[in-house]
This record gives C-alpha cells, sequence and structure tokens, in this order.
C-alpha cells in the first residue's frame, strides 16, 4: 500500500518535472540553446503568485502565468536574440547570467529569507489505510491535462507544425513562409507558462519560497530532459516521470534518502554512457 | 519587364570574395540557368537572393520590389521561393504533412484541398507514398517531394539548387520534364545545375558562372553550342 502511495506521490512530482523539462526541451528544440534561466521563471512565478494573492487565488495563478509568459518572452528578445548565430558557448554563459540576474532582482525585492505562500490548505483523501494530499492528485490530473494538450498542440495546430518545422531544419521552415522569430519567441511563452503553473504546484506541495526556489528543480528538469532525450517532447514527459517516481521511492527509504540527489544525477550519467541521445532522442541522420 | 533583377551583387565570407558584383534578370516566364562548376558561388547566388545570406554590396529586385535585406519568410510571401539543395524536406512530418507545410502561407483550407490534388495529379508517386516519413524516401522522390512542397505556395519564380544532384539518370530527365512541364503551365524558373548539358537545353537564357562572376551569357542553344562550354562543361 504505501509503495503505491510513493508511486502516486513520484507520478506527481515527476509530472511537475515534466512540466518544466518541456520548457527546457522545446526551447532546446526550436531555438537550439540551453535556457539555464528556465528554472528561475519557477521562482519569478512564485513570487508573481505571493503578490496577487491577497487580491484572490484564482488571479495570483493566472496573473503569475501571464506575468511568466511576459518575462520569459522579453528575456529571449533582449538577451538571447542579439546572439543568434553567436557560439552555443556565449549563450550559455548569457543564459547563466540571466539566471543569476533574475535571483538577484528577486534577492532585492523580497529578501533572502524564505516566504510563506499558502495558496490553499486542500487536505487529504482518505481511502481507510489510503492516505493522499488532494494536492499530489490535482497535481498529477493537471500535469496529465498540460502533456495531452501540448502534445495535440504541437501535432495538430499550424503552429504546433510549424515548431516541428523549425525544430528540423530552420532555413527550410522559412521558405514555407515561416517567421522562426515570432515560432521561437511563442516557443518561449509556452515553456514560461509551464513553468509558472510548476511553481503552482511546488507552493501546493511546501509552502515556502526563497529566491533560489527554481533552482534545484530547474537543474532536475533539465536532467529529466537530457534522461528523455533533449529537443524530444515525449522524452521530457517520460524523463520528468521517471525522475519524479525515482526521487519519491528513493526518499522513501531511510538509508538512502540523504543520497536522493544523488542517485538522480548518477542515473542520468550512467543512461548517458549508455545512450547518449537520452530514452527518446533521434540521433539525426542526413541524406545527401 | 524583369521579375527578377539582380545588380552588382557582392558576397564576402570573412576575407573570401564568394560574388565579385555579378548581375543578371529573370524575366516573367523564362527558364534562366545559372551553370558553373563547384564552388563558382551559384548556391551563394540563391542564397543571398532568398535572403539567407546579406550581400555585402549589390541589389536584388524582385517584382519590382528591393527584397535585399529583407528575411527569407517575407521574400516568400511575395512568391518567389526556393527548392534547396539537399532538398530538405521535413523527413519527421509524412509526405502529406510536408506538402501542407508548403502551404503555410495560405489560409484558403479549400484551395489547399485543390492545390494537393494538382500536386498529387503531377506526381502520383507522391500520393502513394503520403503516409511515408519524408526520411524514408528515395532521393527522387524526397526531389519530387520538395518541389511539390514549393509548388504549394504558387510561386511566380521558382529557384531550383542543384535538382538532379546525386540522382539516378532516369530520374534526372523525369526532373527536368518536370521543370520543363511547370515553365509551360506559367511558373517562371531560375535553375541552377552542374548537369549544364540537360540544364542548357531545357533553359531560354543562361549565365556561366566561374570564381564569383559571371563570365558569359546567352540563349541555352547558343551556349549549349559554344566551342568554349562544350570544352568547360560538356566533356568536349
Amino acid at each position: 500500500m504505501n509503495l503505491l502511495i510513493t508511486f502516486v506521490n513520484g507520478l506527481s512530482l515527476g509530472g511537475i518535472y515534466a512540466m518544466i523539462a518541456l520548457g527546457y526541451t522545446m526551447v532546446y528544440g526550436i531555438a537550439k540553446m540551453l535556457n539555464f534561466a528556465h528554472g528561475d521563471i519557477i521562482m519569478v512565478g512564485g513570487y508573481t503568485i505571493l503578490l496577487f494573492l491577497s487580491v484572490n487565488p484564482i488571479a495570483a495563478i493566472i496573473a503569475s502565468v501571464i506575468f511568466c509568459m511576459a518575462v520569459g518572452i522579453v528575456i529571449e528578445k533582449v538577451a538571447y536574440k542579439p546572439l543568434r548565430g553567436a557560439s552555443p558557448l556565449a549563450v550559455l554563459i548569457t543564459a547563466i547570467g540571466v539566471s543569476y540576474l533574475l535571483q538577484s532582482i528577486a534577492q532585492m525585492i523580497f529578501g533572502s529569507a524564505p516566504k510563506f505562500v499558502v495558496i490553499a490548505n486542500l487536505g487529504t483523501l482518505k481511502f481507510g489505510e489510503l492516505a493522499i494530499g488532494y494536492n499530489t492528485i490535482i497535481t498529477l490530473a493537471c500535469s496529465v491535462v498540460v502533456m495531452i494538450v501540448l502534445n495535440l498542440f504541437v501535432k495538430f495546430s499550424k503552429t504546433g507544425r510549424a515548431m516541428v518545422a523549425v525544430s528540423e531544419d530552420k532555413g527550410a521552415a522559412q521558405l514555407m513562409g515561416i517567421n522562426v522569430n515570432s515560432i521561437i519567441m511563442i516557443t518561449f511563452a509556452i515553456g514560461s507558462a509551464l513553468a509558472s503553473l510548476a511553481s503552482l504546484f511546488f507552493l501546493l506541495k511546501a509552502p515556502t519560497i526563497n529566491p533560489t526556489f527554481g533552482s534545484l528543480p530547474g537543474i532536475k528538469a533539465f536532467t529529466a530532459a537530457v534522461i528523455g532525450g533533449i529537443g524530444s517532447i515525449p522524452g521530457a514527459m517520460v524523463g520528468g516521470l521517471l525522475l519524479g517516481v525515482i526521487e519519491c521511492f528513493a526518499q522513501s527509504v531511510p538509508a538512502v534518502s540523504p543520497y536522493t540527489d544523488a542517485i538522480e544525477f548518477s542515473i542520468l550519467i550512467i543512461l548517458l554512457l549508455v545512450k547518449p541521445t537520452g530514452l527518446l532522442g533521434k540521433k539525426r541522420r542526413e541524406k545527401v | 519587364m524583369a521579375l527578377l533583377e539582380v545588380k552588382n551583387l557582392e558576397v564576402y565570407y570573412g576575407v573570401i570574395n564568394a560574388l565579385k558584383g555579378i548581375s543578371f534578370e529573370v524575366n516573367e516566364g523564362e527558364i534562366v540557368t545559372l551553370i558553373g562548376a563547384n564552388g563558382a558561388g551559384k548556391t551563394t547566388t540563391m542564397q543571398s537572393i532568398m535572403g539567407f545570406i546579406h550581400p555585402k554590396a549589390g541589389e536584388v529586385v524582385y517584382d519590382g520590389h528591393t527584397i535585399t535585406g529583407q528575411p527569407t519568410h517575407k521574400i516568400m510571401r511575395m512568391g518567389l521561393t526556393q527548392v534547396p539543395e539537399g532538398r530538405r524536406v521535413f523527413s519527421e512530418l509524412n509526405v502529406y504533412e510536408n506538402l501542407i507545410m508548403g502551404a503555410y502561407t495560405n489560409k484558403d483550407r479549400a484551395q489547399v484541398k485543390r492545390d494537393l490534388e494538382e500536386i498529387y495529379t503531377l506526381f502520383p508517386r507522391l500520393e502513394e507514398r503520403k503516409t511515408q516519413m519524408a526520411g524514408m524516401l528515395s532521393g527522387g522522390e524526397q526531389q519530387m517531394l520538395a518541389m511539390g512542397r514549393a509548388l504549394m505556395s504558387h510561386p511566380k519564380l521558382l529557384m531550383l539548387d542543384e535538382p538532379s544532384m546525386g540522382l539516378a539518370p532516369i530520374l534526372v530527365s523525369q526532373v527536368f520534364d518536370m521543370i520543363k512541364h511547370l515553365n509551360d503551365t506559367g511558373t517562371t524558373i531560375l535553375l541552377v545545375e552542374q548537369n549544364a548539358e540537360k540544364a542548357l537545353a531545357i533553359a531560354d537564357r543562361a549565365y556561366v558562372m566561374e570564381t564569383g562572376s559571371i563570365t558569359l551569357t546567352g540563349t541555352g542553344k547558343e551556349l549549349a553550342q559554344s566551342e568554349e562550354i562544350r570544352k568547360a562543361y560538356l566533356g568536349g
């Protein structure tokens, strides 16, 4: 029974990782860059919820999604767009810089001490001996819905198809009349919206926030994206869920729980040794 | 009136002068070909017209508008498109999805459907393979797909970069027949080819490029008979 609870908790946590991982993987697929400031968008989302919580929780969530999308778009325009075509290293360093910038701004505004953000007290669902937090169930349900919607969007919408085209061949996509810059902008907006949802679900789990709130989840979700195969949308989902389940099981065993993070990153290293492209990543073959 | 006018185009890759101020024009309804050896600057010329490469000097005028410096997707929306070298079909999409991608700028769904039928009539092979992933097609089929995809946008001027590259001889003839057919049905063609013999046979006019300059020009027939060309490009 405990195993089942742990598994559900793992899937729920994994759903959050998957949502963040999707942001990394989509941006990587389309703009060919690692956006290491992505984790800090989670933190921005969390503080936005804090600011608007006194108005109304629903308003706070909506404000957080909108503000994160705006921040994502501005970061892309100001920091990354001028570097299109620059060396990947320059872009990477810039992303790390943006990450510290966001953390420092948050620290200036809110201070470095943790703040409480109690969005709602959802209580616990009990089936006889089984007890599971409503927040866990809501998180899991929402993340499943988000993943389905995103998949449908990419498969069937015109913009989604354009995203696939841009991620495969930017030049050929332009020849179809696709505006690559606006596709990149939309990708950043979607990724940031998902990150803001992740902040909501993290705060439902544990209602405190500080300026480095997004760092570790960001790195872990990046790990999940790489495990799944960076650039692959289903890969990010699988990688995220897998990482969440592993984390919860590791934490449930007292002997190994202090080493949870180490276990997760070791799995990444081992997997990359065995399958460098990740679980669902593809090696691109070029036909001449 | 010239549909496309290239005026004194100069392109540098770092310090290498890839195009040394070339000028040429394509009139409405023509097939014009640029021939020349590897590295002569043919692909660079096309990439500059299409906005992928920004020239250092010179101007490209299309349909009365200066398009130099415009982004590629805007140039394409004006009715000028390119079948790139190496076809570059979207291998992760199937044949049907590739063709639909070609109609990305067309909002009229009914017309897209009619266009699709037309492409399938033109290339029956593509209809047979419509659910196959484009990456799984043979080189010849990919070339047809790349051409069909470009035609989905109803280009006024279609530029083809080495359409015969890597194809079996029988397919090469088919590709050239198709180019001729497209031209007969109203599409103006700018063709870049290493297969000079085939290209000259269907071209109204031709330009010969050598290391970044245009060295010779004439009608397809004239150049096909010219002693110089025969020696350099047609194997005697």
